[in-house]
């Protein structure tokens, strides 16, 4: 038996990282040709973007895929980043797990280390072709110019050739490699990759030509860098115990107290002093003295002592001003009839690591009814592509009834159908992926949650909007009767009879007997116009209280047909409209300047003083004033008309009569 | 009653019609208008007159609804365009009457269908025919074969004695739109019964195949369901000059319908069922039985022939043994034949072995 011990011995060797990862290129996103290609291009775009933030630029990225030959494809991407100092090129590119961004919290796209020299791995496994980067830096005046393999044993950059060239560029990075994939279109290509980019990246410009020659540009729709995130202590919460130990060996504090408190965040001296009492061991231990046990009471105390939630300026959110401009900026050709007021939650914790879901739906326009909606899934501002089945967000998509918000789902479980686009984004200075590849997000209890609620937040003004569109349009129909066929059939019937054409007010009141509110807002020349229109459709005179959110003080004074009764907070403002008779209309109609086209779409128009039963195309103020749409009676049904004393509608008779000449 | 008389009663109706939305708005009331329904479960057999006409159910057509209020402003301008009609001495076909409606704003009709609807409705509320509102159908070319002897009156006022068989060429007499006793009487018939026929080509081999003088026979083509003038023609011609009538079509649940409308009555237009139905007229085939006993080459069924035949299950009009039986049956084969499939065993097999086999059997025959 020994022998064979020391025989195996022999054979068991250190396997190097790059040997193992050439191996299993499935873990890192190289598993099929299709998705080699999104994959290359995806690691070096992730590169860029992450380049030019860090450095306050707002980022150009150029994309260039060609067909060299069969399925050889050529991929270039440049940026317009700060470039890499020589002595790193190698590094970055040539060598696994080297990166700068692997011990940060911070919110970023690539953490690991691995994405980029994969690639190059990758490129030079199936075609022999080194990789080939360029790179300036702004205090240089000429770019440096090499070619690199990766020594796969080794995981050490190998430089085929080297140089300095001229570059038109002041600063940015290039990667120019050769690879075996395959080029497609669909759901999950580059473009679609790119679009996603686009729609998470606002600030970005994207350049895209494409093998077939054709180019797209996605401009970025705001001028605006992301505020930039710092590097954040871990929080207490929800640290391992393997890390807490290890984080002893590194620290460089020589007493408990002192550990805790400059290691983590959010931890003042006296929550390191109530933290150790709970675990009862001394302020003044060497932290490299911890050993297991003591290491796991910290831990138990840590979840007793009250401990601030963690600082969330690590993260950045896109915003809900902005997933909503870079949506419609984007995805302008699907003339989607409604973006959902996108909903950024408050940041929350899982295993010390502060995250933020945010949500964005579009609904409507060219989108297809028929099909499963359309989900775009995004972490740290990276679409994700492959594996949305894993995925804690769609998961969460799954788990919502969304029936309940105008969606159709079968027995309310599962990814629902309609016209619509859910956009679910989780930022963390750490996401849990499922996987390496970092195509899905891990089921993380608390994300999940997170997704859940602000999805259904979401979801509630996506039902908001139905509501009073289902309602308008029922209005319109009763409308076109009362305004133009009854009086038509009152001129020919009398005309028929041979008398004098009869009052039709009567009539119009027994069908409509309501007051129909008609808002409307147009943008024209930097002025928003706002009309409200109140027909009063009842046999009685109304009158009744307007209540309106907007900015007031960008109301135009001299343009409003009727003063405000009270303005509070500067954007709850209160009309008392003046008696309407039966069958008569009071329009109430003022300008607004310096808004953006964005900032005021719809009309938020509630009315009190009046049953509600008896009003449509407005809500009834609700009880507290109010306005949040996440507050607006969303189970409120649209009235039915009641059926007359059991008539039966000749024209709506069900059967089909089918047997005629 | 003369046509004249008949013209100004319509009028007389139509502007009550009027006069009945306009009274309803003066009383500030939402307009509308009572309608007998027109649906199968609406139709009740009529014993005195042997067919099957409109029950009391109606429905109704109130302006508080969009398609309410549309039909109801149409029919003020159907009223209109009525009356001018009527008074100017001119009269429209049924699709005229649709593209006039293009100039009618509000008031258009989508489709053909609808204005044909609106004609029928006023027919049942006014109790008129809609020749007294001067509207008439499209030509539809029906033909008859036999010999029969009519007297015609042609546009020019002319009388023409015509017979059927030796003053006609192959594809026999067309029956024109209007078969009125002011425009065809009968002179003379030399015939033991006739047979209503589905199918062109199968009107034209029994008339190859002389069955109408060798069988002493009547053939008339009803060309799919047959038009209102066609299934006239044929009572007219069963009352006045006592013959038995029987139709031969495809076997499958549409032809079925073709027979219920030509015997017993069509659900669309029962409100003149007594007028029209020939109730008398026995079914010869195709059945389902035939295609068992004759072995013949059959389509399946597909799913709206299905659903037809389960709809029939509950049709008044089919509530007896033999067709209960019958769609019982072609649901349970799952199969249906053409008129055509008989030729399997030939071209004289229908007229030699299968028509008379059948008719002996209904009595028709001898």
């Amino acid at each position: 038996m020994a022998s064979i011990a020391h025989e195996l011995a022999k054979k068991q060797k250190e396997i190097s990282i790059s040997e193992f990862f050439e191996k299993n290129k499935h873990i890192l996103g190289f598993d099929s040709l299709t998705r080699a290609l999104i994959t290359a291009v995806k690691e070096s775009v992730d590169n860029s973007l992450d380049a030019c933030e860090d450095a306050g630029v707002l980022p150009e990225i150029f994309v260039q895929v060609d067909r060299v030959d069969n399925n050889e494809y050529r991929i270039v991407v440049e940026d317009n980043g700060p470039g890499i100092v020589k002595k790193q090129v190698p590094n970055v590119f040539g060598r696994l797990l080297y990166g700068s961004r692997f011990h940060v919290r911070a919110q970023r796209r690539g953490q690991q280390g691995i994405g980029v020299s994969a690639v190059v791995m990758y490129a030079q496994i199936t075609t022999g072709k080194p990789a080939k980067i360029r790179s300036r830096i702004s205090d240089e005046d000429v770019a440096y110019e090499c070619e690199l393999v990766l020594d796969t044993k080794k995981n050490r950059p190998q430089m085929v050739k080297e140089d300095f060239v001229i570059w038109e560029k002041e600063h940015g990075t290039r990667l120019e490699v050769n690879l075996k994939g395959k080029y497609v279109g669909g759901k999950q290509s580059i473009y679609e990759y790119l679009k996603g980019v686009a729609i998470v990246n606002p600030h970005a410009r994207i350049t895209f030509i494409q093998p077939d020659g054709g180019n797209v540009v996605f401009e970025r729709s705001t001028e605006a860098m992301p505020p930039p995130t710092r590097e954040v202590r871990p929080h207490p919460e929800g640290v391992e115990l393997g890390e807490l130990l290890n984080m002893t060996k590194y620290t460089e504090a020589k007493k408990m107290t002192s550990f805790l408190n400059t290691e983590f965040s959010r931890i003042s001296l006296r929550v390191a002093r109530e933290i150790l009492d709970a675990a009862e061991i001394s302020h003044n231990q060497r932290p490299s003295r911890l050993n297991l046990d003591q290491a796991g009471d910290i831990i138990d105390a840590v979840k007793k002592v009250k401990i601030m939630a963690p600082e969330t300026d690590c993260l950045s959110p896109i915003g809900e001003g902005l997933i909503r401009k870079s949506l419609k900026n984007v995805l302008g050709e699907t003339r989607a009839s409604f973006y959902a007021p996108p909903v950024t939650r408050e940041p929350k914790v899982f295993g010390g690591n502060p995250f933020i879901v945010e949500i964005g739906i579009v609904y409507g326009g060219q989108l297809s009814k028929e099909n499963p909606v359309q989900i775009y899934r995004f972490a740290n501002r990276v679409p994700l592509m492959y594996q949305q089945g894993a995925c804690a967000t769609t998961q969460g998509i799954e788990n919502v009834d969304w029936r309940r918000y105008g969606l159709e789902q079968r027995g309310g479980k599962g990814i629902p159908f309609g016209p619509a686009i859910i956009l679910v984004h989780v930022a963390s200075t750490k996401i849990p992926f499922t996987s390496e590849s970092k195509e899905a997000v891990a089921n993380v209890p608390e994300i999940r949650e997170e997704i859940e609620l602000a999805l259904k937040a979401c979801a509630r003004r996506l039902k908001t909007h139905l509501n009073k569109a289902e309602q308008k349009s029922k209005a319109r129909v009763k409308f076109e009767i009362v305004q133009e066929i009854i009086p038509m059939i009152a001129q020919k019937s009398a005309k028929i009879v041979g008398k004098p054409v009869p009052d039709i007010a009567g009539t119009i009141t027994k069908i409509m007997n309501v007051v129909w509110v008609e808002d409307e807002v147009t943008h024209i020349k930097k002025k928003h116009h706002v009309s409200v229109r109140l027909y009063n459709y009842t046999p009685k005179n109304q009158k009744l209280q307007l209540h309106m959110v907007l900015p007031y003080e960008k109301v135009d004074d001299g343009s409003l047909t009727l003063k405000p009764s009270e303005v509070r907070n500067g954007t709850k403002v209160t009309w008392n409209m003046k008696k309407v008779a039966p069958t008569e209309v009071f329009e109430l109609a003022f300008d607004m300047k310096g808004l953006d086209g964005g900032e005021y779409e719809e009309n938020e128009v509630f009315v009190s003083g009046i049953d509600p039963a008896s009003v449509i195309g407005a809500d009834v103020l609700p009880g507290d004033w109010d306005l949040e749409h996440i507050t607006i009676t969303e189970e409120k049904s649209v009235p039915e008309e009641a059926a007359d004393e059991g008539e039966i509608d000749y024209d709506e008779g069900a059967e089909v009569i089918e047997d005629e000449e | 009653m003369k046509n004249e008389e008949r013209h100004l009663k319509a009028v007389d109706r139509l502007t009550e019609l009027a006069g009945d939305v306009y009274d309803q708005l003066v009383d500030r009331k939402i307009p509308k208008m009572s309608i007998p329904l027109r649906t199968k479960s609406n139709i009740r057999f009529d014993r005195r007159s042997g067919v099957w006409k409109y029950g009391r159910a109606t429905g109704v057509r109130s302006a508080k609804k969009l398609t309410g209020a549309q039909m109801l402003l149409r029919t003020m301008y159907m009223l209109e365009f009525m009356e001018e009609m009527i008074r100017t001495n001119k009269s429209s076909t049924l699709r005229e009457m649709y593209y006039i409606s293009e100039g009618w704003d509000k008031a258009k009709f989508s489709a053909q269908d609808e204005s044909n609807m609106l004609a029928e409705d006023l027919e049942i509320i006014t109790n008129c025919m809609r020749e007294d509102f001067k509207l008439r159908p499209e030509e539809d070319g029906a033909r008859i074969m036999g010999n029969v002897t009519v007297m015609e009156t042609d546009r020019k006022g002319k009388k023409k004695k015509i017979n059927c068989r030796d003053d006609v060429g192959d594809s026999g007499y067309g029956i024109p739109y209007n078969v009125e006793k002011e425009k065809i009487g009968f002179v003379d018939c030399d015939a033991d019964f006739l047979i209503a026929i589905e199918t062109g080509g199968m009107f034209d081999r029994l008339v190859e195949n002389r069955f109408d003088e060798d069988s002493h026979a009547v053939i008339v083509h009803l060309k799919g369901q047959p038009a209102r003038s066609t299934r006239r023609f044929i009572k007219r011609i069963s009352e006045e000059m006592k013959l038995p009538v029987c139709t031969f079509v495809d076997g499958d649940p549409w032809s079925f319908r073709i027979h219920a409308s030509l015997a017993y009555g069509a659900i669309k237009t029962a409100h003149i069922s007594e007028y029209l139905a020939t109730p008398t007229a026995e079914y010869v085939g195709i059945t389902a039985s035939d295609i068992l006993n004759y072995d013949l080459p059959t389509d399946k069924l597909n799913e709206r022939d299905i659903q037809a035949l389960n709809a029939e299950k509950t049709d008044p009009r089919f509530s007896d043994q033999f067709w209960k039986h019958e769609i019982d049956l072609m649901l349970q084969i799952g199969k249906k034949a053409e008129q055509q499939a008989l030729a399997k065993y030939g071209l004289d097999f229908v007229t030699k072995t299968y028509l008379p086999e059948k008719l002996t059997e209904l009595g028709i025959m001898r």
